[in-house]
Parts: C-alpha cells; sequence; structure tokens
C-alpha cells in the first residue's frame, strides 16, 4: 500500500528525514517510536504534502501512485489521513461545515453524488459514538475551545467520517488520560479492517498496549534504525532510547 | 473642481437652489459657502478635484425609475423609496403607511412640514467640508418621520442610484426623525449604472432617535470602479434609545464612509458594525466619532475589512467619553485580513477619555490567512480555494450576526459569498447591471 524509499527531506534548509525506508501493507498496523526531535511529525508532514517541509532525494508510492506528485487535498481524497500532534483551531468554521466540505469532496473524488444534509447529519451522528464525542461539539467551531483530549477524539472521529486506506496518528496519545486513551484507542481499534493500514506514531509504550502493532519501527535522527516485532516495544519500555544511541554508536 | 468652482456654481443658479425653502434653510446654503471658503483649499477633499458635472435643474427621469431596479431579496417586503441621482421618488402604489408615518421627498417635506425640520436640521454644524457642500447643493433626499409609539414592522428601503450617460455628481439629503417609542428599518443601497461613467455622490443622513426608540440602520454599496461615494451619517440618540447601524461595501470605487454618533441619553445603546470587502483597487474608508456625552451610555463598535490585490483600505475610529459620561461602556474592534502583499491597510483606532469611571478598550489586527488552518483543511480533502472561503467567511460572519433582518442577512451571505469568489456582487434585481 505504501512504498518509502530513500526519502530525505528538509525544512528551511536544514535536512531532517535523511534516507527513509518503509514499507506497509493492507491489514498492518506500524509503530513508529523514538525519542523527541527525531522526525516522527515531520514524516507524517511530509507524507501529508505539508508545503513547508521539501523533499530532496527519494520517492513514495501509494496504491501504486506517487504520493509526492499530488497535492495535499489530493492526498487525502486517495486515502490518507494524518491525524495531527497539534490539531488546528479554525475560528468561525463549524465542525458541520468542516466536515460535509471534507466529505463531500472525498465523494467527488470517487464519483459519488453530495450527500444530502439529512444524510450527512446521520452519518455524523453515527460516527460520533465511535468516539464517544459530544453532540454539542458538531455546532462548535473545528477544535475551538476543545480540551486537549476532545482535540484527539476528533481527530479519530474525522478519520471515521472519511474511511482512510492509510492513517497515521501521530501521537494520538500525548495529553491523553486514561480514560480518554482508552476511547481513542477503541475507536482506532474499531475502525480497522483487513483493508486499510495505520501508523502509530508515539514515544511512549502506553497507546501499544491497546493498539497493537505487528510491525515497530525505532526513528533516530532522520532515519529508521532498527525494525522488529511488537515485542521491541517492551525492550524500549525497559531500556529507554539511550539504548538506541549506543546501538548506533554515540 | 476646488470649491471656488462649486459655489460659483450655486451663485449662478442660486435662484434654483433656494426656491420652496424655508429662510433658515437658505441662510444655511449662505452659511455654506462661508465655510468653503474658509476651507483650506489643498486640504479640501480629494474626491472632488475632478469636475464632474451637476445637474441643478434635476430634470426628471423619462418613464419609472423603478424600471432601473427591483430588489429581489427573497422574503423581504419593504416600503420602497428610490433616490436617482439627486431627486426622490416613492414607488407607487406602496401600501399604506400606519397613521402619522410620513416618508417623503425633503424638498416637499421643507414646503409641508418646515416647522417640524426646523428644530432638527437648523443646528447641523457645517465645518466639515462634505458637509457643507452637501448642504450647499443638496436639493433632496428623503424625509422619515416616525411619530412616538409607532413601530414600522416592514424595512424602509432606500435605493441610492447614479445614473447617467455622461460623468456626474449627485447630492443628497435624508432625515429621519424617529419619536419615543418608536421602531424603524432602514436599508440604504448604494448603486450605479454602468462601469464607464464616472459618478460622484455626496449623500448626508441624519437620524434622530428618541427616548427609548429603536432604530436599525443598514447601508449596503455595490457600485463601479469608477464611483466616488462620500457619504456622511450622523445620528443623535436620547435616552435609552437602542441604535444598530451597519456599513457594508461589497463592490466600488471610492468610498468615504464618515459616521458620527452622539450619545445624548441615559442608557442609549449604539451597536455600530461595518465589512468592507477591498479588491482591485477601490478604496473604502470608515471614519467613525463616537461621543459619549452623558452617564451610562453604551457602545460597540465592529468593522471588519478583507483586502485583496491593490485594494487600500482605511479605518479611523475614534471614540470620545466626556467628563460627565460614567459608568461609560465602549468597546471597539478592527480586524483586517489582508490577502495580498500589494493591499493596504491603514488602521487609527482612538480613544479619548475624560471620565475615570468607565470600562472602555479598542483594539485592532490586521492578518493573514492561517497558513496551518488552510493546512489542516487540505489534509482533509478540502479544496485550498475551498478552504480560503470558508477561512474568509469565518473572518466576517460575526459582522453578519448583526444584521436583524433575517432575508437580507440570507443575501448578504450569498453576496459575499460571491464577492469573495471573485465574481461581481451586484444584487440580481439590478438590472442595469446585468
Ligand atoms: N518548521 C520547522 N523549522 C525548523 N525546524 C523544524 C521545523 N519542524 C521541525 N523542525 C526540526 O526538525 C526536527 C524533527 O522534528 P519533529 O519531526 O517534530 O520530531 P518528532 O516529531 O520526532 O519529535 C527537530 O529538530 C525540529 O526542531
Ligand atoms: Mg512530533
Amino acid at each position: 500500500m505504501l512504498e518509502i524509499v530513500n526519502l530525505h527531506a528538509e525544512v528551511n534548509g536544514k535536512e531532517i528525514l535523511r534516507g527513509i525506508n518503509l514499507s506497509v501493507k493492507a491489514g498492518e498496523v506500524h509503530a513508529i517510536m523514538g525519542p523527541n526531535g527525531s522526525g516522527k511529525s515531520t514524516l507524517s508532514a511530509v507524507l501529508a504534502g505539508h508545503p513547508a517541509f521539501t523533499v530532496t532525494q527519494g520517492s513514495v508510492t501509494f496504491n501504486g501512485k506517487d504520493l509526492l506528485a499530488m497535492p495535499a487535498e489530493e492526498r487525502s481524497r486517495a486515502g490518507l489521513f494524518l491525524s495531527f500532534q497539534y490539531p488546528v483551531e479554525i475560528p468561525g468554521v463549524s465542525m458541520v461545515n468542516f466536515m460535509r466540505a471534507a466529505v463531500n469532496e472525498h465523494r467527488k473524488y470517487k464519483g459519488q453524488d453530495p450527500l444530502t444534509a439529512g444524510e450527512f447529519l446521520k452519518l455524523m451522528r453515527a460516527k460520533k459514538d465511535i468516539v464517544e464525542l459530544d453532540n454539542k461539539l458538531a455546532n462548535r467551531s473545528v477544535n475551538e475551545g476543545f480540551s486537549g483530549g476532545e482535540k484527539k477524539r476528533n481527530e479519530i472521529f474525522q478519520m471515521a467520517m472519511l474511511e482512510p486506506c492509510l492513517s497515521i496518528l501521530d501521537e494520538t496519545d500525548s495529553g491523553l488520560d486514561i480514560d480518554a486513551l482508552r476511547i481513542v484507542a477503541n475507536g482506532v481499534n474499531q475502525l480497522k479492517t483487513p483493508q486499510n493500514a495505520s501508523i502509530v506514531i508515539t514515544h511512549y509504550q502506553r497507546l501499544l498496549d491497546y493498539i497493537v502493532p505487528d510491525i515497530v519501527h525505532i526513528l533516530y535522527k532522520g532515519r529508521i534504525v532498527k525494525t522488529a516485532g511488537r515485542e521491541l516495544v517492551a525492550v524500549l519500555e525497559e531500556k529507554g532510547y539511550d539504548w538506541i544511541k549506543q546501538e548506533v554508536g554515540e | 473642481m476646488i470649491h471656488d468652482g462649486y459655489i460659483a456654481l450655486f451663485r449662478e443658479n442660486e435662484a434654483l437652489f433656494q426656491q420652496n425653502l424655508p429662510v433658515w434653510r437658505k441662510q444655511m446654503r449662505n452659511d455654506a459657502v462661508v465655510s468653503l471658503q474658509n476651507q483650506n483649499k489643498a486640504t479640501f477633499a480629494d474626491a472632488y478635484a475632478l469636475d464632474y458635472g451637476l445637474n441643478p435643474q434635476r430634470l426628471p427621469f423619462k418613464g419609472n425609475p423603478f424600471s432601473l431596479f427591483m430588489c429581489d431579496i427573497p422574503g423581504i417586503t419593504t416600503y420602497n423609496y428610490l433616490v436617482l441621482n439627486d431627486s426622490f421618488y416613492a414607488q407607487p402604489n406602496l401600501p399604506a403607511l400606519p397613521a402619522g408615518v410620513v416618508i417623503c421627498s425633503l424638498a416637499q417635506a421643507f414646503v409641508q412640514h418646515a416647522d417640524l425640520l426646523q428644530p432638527y436640521i437648523s443646528q447641523l454644524a457645517l465645518q466639515n467640508p462634505d458637509v457643507a457642500l452637501n448642504q450647499l447643493l443638496a436639493q433632496d433626499g428623503m424625509f422619515l418621520y416616525v411619530p412616538d409609539g409607532v413601530q414600522l414592522e416592514r424595512p424602509i428601503q432606500l435605493v441610492n442610484m447614479m445614473y447617467g450617460t455622461v460623468d456626474m455628481m449627485a447630492v443628497s439629503h435624508n432625515v429621519a426623525i424617529i419619536g419615543e417609542n418608536a421602531k424603524a428599518q432602514v436599508l440604504v443601497c448604494d448603486h450605479a449604472y454602468g462601469s464607464e461613467v464616472s459618478y460622484l455622490s455626496n449623500r448626508l443622513t441624519q437620524v434622530f432617535v428618541g427616548k427609548n426608540a429603536t432604530y436599525e440602520h443598514y447601508k449596503l454599496e455595490s457600485s463601479s470602479e469608477k464611483t466616488t461615494n462620500v457619504s456622511t451619517l450622523q445620528i443623535t440618540q436620547q435616552e435609552g434609545s437602542q441604535v444598530l447601524s451597519n456599513l457594508i461595501t461589497l463592490a466600488n470605487g471610492q468610498t468615504h464612509n464618515r459616521v458620527e454618533v452622539n450619545l445624548n441619553g441615559k442608557g442609549a445603546h449604539l451597536s455600530i458594525n461595518g465589512l468592507g470587502l477591498g479588491h482591485n483597487t477601490e478604496r473604502i474608508e470608515n471614519h467613525t466619532f463616537i461621543n459619549h456625552n452623558v452617564d451610562g451610555a453604551t457602545s460597540n463598535e465592529l468593522f471588519k475589512y478583507v483586502l485583496d490585490y491593490q485594494a487600500e483600505c482605511d479605518f479611523y475610529g475614534l471614540i470620545k467619553v466626556l467628563p460627565d459620561a460614567q459608568q461609560t461602556q465602549a468597546f471597539q474592534i478592527n480586524r483586517n485580513l489582508c490577502l495580498s502583499k500589494t493591499a493596504r491597510m491603514f488602521t487609527r483606532p482612538q480613544l479619548e477619555i475624560y471620565a475615570d469611571d468607565v470600562k472602555c478598550n479598542h483594539g485592532s489586527t490586521v492578518g493573514q490567512l492561517d497558513e496551518n488552518a488552510l493546512f489542516y483543511m487540505r489534509a482533509r480533502g478540502i479544496d485550498p480555494d475551498e478552504a480560503r472561503m470558508l477561512l474568509m467567511f469565518a473572518f466576517v460572519h460575526d459582522v453578519l450576526d448583526n444584521v436583524r433582518i433575517e432575508p437580507l442577512k440570507d443575501r448578504l451571505q450569498l453576496l459575499i459569498e460571491r464577492r469573495l469568489r471573485g465574481d461581481k456582487t451586484h444584487c440580481n434585481g439590478c438590472k442595469i447591471c446585468r
């Protein structure tokens, strides 16, 4: 589904990703772990098409298409979803209008008619339940005044609405208490199918107790320095990231 | 033309300008001459520099002037009036007005209601050159009188239409007297015919709002790039009166709006809002002067601008709280969105406070569209143009919240959206613009 080959990217002239290789197949859950500043969010931003980052080398193929050639909105329509580490507040744009615009763009891409107002509200109601999102939030501005937990649940709600093929969850666990964490993880697990895949980015083990990864990668200084099965999570938890630093010879 | 030119024009046609006027109004014309003579030639508004032709004869329009414009705001029923260039017309077959309400030509009012008008109009200060020029040359306009206790359920719509085949200037003067406990809503639409002819309009509107009365004033401009529109709105509020004023400039050439509000009674409340959408080389100026002259009055001011291309916009807001005006609450906000590097915004919010027990604040910002929000929306599949629209709409939407005539609000949403998308915003009803 996703094939990343020797990906290099920079921001403001500074190289952050220094040769990433990663292959994700349908049905898989990948975890990317790594200390702060190692480039996890940069990788997700580059995949989502953030204009601030420049790819200098390498390729990314998504379902057979050249992902890097597509603008951000087209990547989303083609089935890529990024759950933001820091969801953006958009005062004055209601969740309903925002989501309706997004859903209908996705439908247009697939050659489907836009949803009627009634159908759309019905869909919203159904999907809200997945992350136990409050009814009132739908009428509020996007993320405005939402608590940290509400923002993260809102991300998963959007994911449920858009039914992506590949979702990248960037630190979706950060700032969540244990209840919220369970709700978010539950939502993600409910959305899992044999046809889709996810990349879960985190630097704690916590979330991975709930969302069990098939493959675990360690990202360090812009490179994937280690890839293993889910047992790697326990090793990391025990030894910390210093162990990785020693392994790569620092 | 410099002011000498206008004075000469007045002198040449003095008999015409002074016909059928009460003595005190004739005197005001002469006072206006003196005021203009005292103006500094160099600072006399740039707007008047060109020589537009004025038609002192005011030849009546041949045919039905209402065929030029038919407001098509769905669901709105108004009392419909027209000031075509410089002359007032009432739509034929209007439904009867409530007892005692007068809506007529100001020229006619000077003949029929001179004594009623005198205490209001004769007090007019003529130092301001725009006002002086208006009082030198204005021959007509709308007169509205709502007696004590009468509530007009239906809005009054006044369409100011500039219409000509050669460059021209038009001057008009409107007066509204709203009695105690009375209620009225006035929607003023400024339009212009065609895109080739240059127009200059100078319009003065005086509104006197009685004790505990409610008054709403909407001024909506959708004119042409070659239109210069100078308009002065003066509002005087008595005790407990509630006034809402909205100035919305959708499409224009050069617009100078000056609003002066005197809060003269305890418990008077003013909500004044404005929106300017500046495109191309449009120029939109809103200058507001809010005077808290007595204690216990409140005012709330919100002006927003969206500027694109080489638009140049200007906001000046002065709130003055006089020494006796304790317990004043006055808030002023000006926010601006600059979409292009070549657009320019000038903003000068000012507070002058001479009382100590007051709550006042003001703020002003100039910014761009939030890039993070744009990316967030694109990352959900939303088209960048659509995302920009949503953000621009979010930016202006609180001005619309202050529009209390629902059909007008719906129509404005549509017109604003069209304008933000770069379409012409002329109302569909304006046959001549189609
Ligand atoms: N917009 C930016 N400008 C400059 N440096 C950046 C920018 N974004 C991220 N970086 C730098 O890139 C590195 C990786 O950041 P990030 O991808 O956020 O790491 P992680 O998500 O793994 O904590 C850090 O050193 C960070 O300071
Ligand atoms: Mg990060």
